[in-house]
């Protein structure tokens, strides 16, 4: 099964890449975007085929890797 | 003194930190590929110099902070021993908690590629001892993610510790938004651990150690390391 991480920047952690998309919004003529953050999402192909377990593995992964803590939250989705 | 500089896929800087290094000390230091898990009997110091290992995936020195050797750095570290890391160095410090923080991409989002000034806010130590207090000297700097973040509370353990070694400064020493060029939290450019003996920068000192070079000004990092090991 599929596991999805998704890892942001924590509130606080200055975003530039994010500021930088919204003033492109901005300036194309999109209006009412209040914020824009941006992170990534890692996509994992996983042999497991019981969600608990994927989902178990997944955050273990992120804690360890994908994700650092000290700057970034992570969320885990397994379909 | 005994230095191994630790070598990944993607590092860069190594040969300028032996240049660096053998000019202070009068001997080569050892290259130490990422897949040793063990270091050479008698190292005196382990330096990560900059680069981009692994190609920067995920974060910068993210990969490398996994190395097998890694381990036996932070074994070497928790034994009292020396580490320097500059630049992407200073990046795989953070991410194995050999310090504490993390540094983003610059507040830009521009590579910056120039020399910097800083000023010397922990004298005394392995590596500042050649510099007085509040000295201010200049370095290279060459990184796109060299933006000093951490939370408050450790910023207040930092500051109150006098953990930070380095301040991004201009050539008369003033500590101003305009000299910080990365963005980075109260202009750091270096820190210290509590034991004074793992130190982590940005920029680097080590490619201004010759007349050559256009200056000497990062000798004193070197020469401090050289005198301090040598007694200790």
């Amino acid at each position: 099964m599929k596991a999805f991480v998704t890892v942001m920047p924590k509130a606080g952690v200055l975003d530039p890449q994010g500021k930088a998309i919204g003033h492109a919004l901005s300036s194309l003529g999109f209006e009412g975007v209040a914020d824009v953050r941006t992170g990534k999402v890692i996509e994992l192909d996983l042999a497991e085929t019981d969600p608990a377990k994927a989902r178990a593995a997944a955050e273990e992964m992120a804690r360890k890797l994908l994700a650092n803590s000290v700057i970034e939250s992570f969320k885990v989705e397994v379909v | 003194m005994n230095a191994v500089i630790i070598v990944f896929p993607g590092t860069n800087r190594e040969r300028d930190m032996a240049i660096a290094l053998e000019r202070a000390s009068g001997r080569k230091p050892t290259m130490l590929f990422h897949r040793a898990d063990s270091l050479p009997a008698g190292t005196d110091l382990v330096v990560l110099p900059g680069g981009f290992s692994h190609g920067d995936y995920l974060r910068c020195g993210a990969m490398a902070a996994q190395s097998p050797i890694m381990q036996a750095v932070k074994d070497f570290a928790a034994r009292g021993g020396h580490v320097l890391g500059v630049c992407n160095g200073f990046q795989i410090l953070t991410e194995t908690g050999l310090l504490p923080g993390a540094l983003l991409r610059n507040a830009t989002l521009r590579f910056l590629s120039m020399d910097c000034h800083m000023r010397v806010e922990r004298a005394g130590t392995p590596f500042t001892a050649n510099w007085r207090q509040g000295d201010v000297f200049r370095a290279p700097m060459a990184h796109g993610d060299g933006n000093y973040f951490c939370d408050e509370e450790t910023l207040a353990r930092l500051n109150g510790e006098n953990l930070v070694a380095f301040r991004y400064a201009t050539p008369d020493g003033a500590i101003t938004p305009a000299a910080n060029r990365n963005g980075a939290r109260d202009n750091i450019a270096g820190i210290l651990s509590p034991n004074l003996r793992i130190c982590g920068l940005m920029p680097h000192p080590e490619d201004l150690v010759d007349p050559l070079m256009g200056g000497e000004d990062g000798l004193p990092m070197f020469t401090s390391l050289v005198e301090s090991l040598a007694t200790a």
